[in-house]
């Protein structure tokens, strides 16, 4: 090909003299081609999206088809859901005796009480990640105690219950919450009339 | 000793590393890039810790935008088509080649099946803009049950298929589970949770009650504070 570019220089037949060195006209322009990578690049860059979206699994509970009878739970705590606000009782509800408490999203306030409510299950998981990491179990047994742990009467079991008022910024940062403190049994369930009315009652004060 | 004359040219740079390393990066962001499919509502997630990848492949989703409206988006050409032919049998419609066409390519769509006609004419500007159409989802009314009815019912027997087909070629094992839609809730951070709750009371008179709600990763607090 270079051949071809200098067929007009003339300069190639002296025999037996010193061969001169070529011109420069065998580099090739490549600044069209340099556009068009750019151009790609620019185009590729301003596409293409980073930060996949992930998603959150979550499990509804089947819609009762005969007489429902609430299941008895162990060590269960109710959320009740409104307004970017959160209050939570413990245990079965009672109408007239049950209280509810305020709490809030940040750290302080779900995840602390979480915390501290489902310590079974966390220290579960620190023995285990433990003997994870020296090798005594696989990955698999680790999943499986861990689903265990959580499923134990000891562990925290969670109702939610949200009002009609909330957004589902709030559901979704529970959810979130629970995740964080490997909770594994949540249900997400109709609020009954008294809690509403209760609910509506603290509200209001 | 004679001179050496220098070529006398303009003074040119050396692009070749330059380019080398454009390409190398065009190369990147093309194989790294998946494309943002053409919503018609954009709607902002609320953020969670779960890590896990939202399917490509085999999937329903419903998307709840900010201001509670239902739109629509199954997966895969073949199964969009079969559910569209089945939905069309039940509302006793007809639609033009030309509009079943357009409804292979949209992602999600927010219509009843009454608009669905003047929906797929729009142009994808027209479709963006306007406002309050959804995919009926009320009790009395519910469009939103059919389609996913008829889009798992497609798309499980897609799944079916796929499996065998892939089954066949490798001696791997392979998870059946794998093959069956996903079903997957986009909610706008900011909607009522009334809203959301239309379409999860929906997906549970079906019976499909694991689904999956769509959020952006933030970091896990706990990890955080084991590095610090």
């Amino acid at each position: 090909m270079a051949e071809i570019a200098e067929g007009g220089g003339g300069g190639g037949h002296h025999k037996g003299g010193k061969k001169r060195p070529k011109k420069g006209s065998t580099r090739i322009d490549m600044t069209p081609m340099v556009d068009l990578a750019f151009l790609l690049l620019t185009f590729f860059v301003l596409t293409s999206t980073f930060s996949k979206p992930k998603i959150m699994s979550l499990a509804y509970p089947a819609k009762p088809k005969d007489v429902y009878d609430a299941p008895v739970v162990y060590n269960a705590i109710t959320f009740l859901l409104s307004e970017d606000r959160i209050f939570y009782y413990e245990g079965a509800f009672k109408p007239g005796e049950t209280q509810l408490t305020e709490s809030s999203f940040g750290a302080d306030g779900v995840r602390k009480l979480l915390a501290d409510k489902n310590k079974y299950v966390l220290e579960t998981k620190i023995k285990l990640t433990d003997r994870l990491a020296r090798k005594e179990i696989v990955d698999s047994i680790y999943e499986k105690e861990l689903i265990n742990a959580q499923k134990d009467d000891k562990a925290l079991k969670v109702l939610i219950k949200t009002d009609l008022k909330a957004s589902c910024k709030n559901f979704i940062d529970l959810i979130d919450e629970l995740r964080i403190n490997d909770i594994g049994v949540v249900a997400p369930v109709d609020m009954m009339k008294s809690e509403q009315e209760l609910l509506d009652q603290k509200i209001g004060n | 000793m004679p001179k050496i004359k220098m070529p006398r040219s303009a003074p040119s740079i050396d692009m070749t590393p330059m380019v080398d390393l454009a390409f190398l990066l065009v190369t990147f962001f093309m194989l790294s890039a998946n494309f943002r499919t053409d919503e018609p509502v954009t709607v902002s997630t609320p953020s969670s810790i779960s890590d896990k990848e939202v399917p490509v492949k085999r999937f329903i989703q419903v998307t709840v935008s900010r201001d509670g409206f239902v739109y629509f988006n199954a997966s895969g050409e073949s199964t969009r088509q079969q559910t569209l032919e089945e939905m069309l049998k039940k509302y006793n419609m007809n639609l033009t080649a030309e509009q079943k066409k357009t409804f292979l390519k949209i992602g999600s769509f927010g219509c009843a099946m009454s608009q669905l006609p003047q929906y797929l004419d729009m142009t994808p500007e027209q479709r963006k803009e306007i406002k309050g159409w959804e995919v009926p989802c009320d009790t009395t009314h519910n469009e939103l049950r059919d389609w996913i009815f008829f889009a798992n019912k497609a798309s499980l027997a897609q799944g079916q298929i796929d499996f065998k087909d892939e089954a066949s070629k490798t001696t791997d094992k392979l998870d059946v589970n794998e093959y069956k839609p996903k079903f997957i809730l986009k909610v706008d951070g900011k909607a009522s949770y009334a809203s959301a709750k239309r379409v999860i009371e929906t997906f549970r008179d079906l019976d499909r009650l694991n689904l999956y709600f769509v959020t952006s990763l933030e970091e896990n607090p706990y990890n955080r504070n084991k590095k610090e």
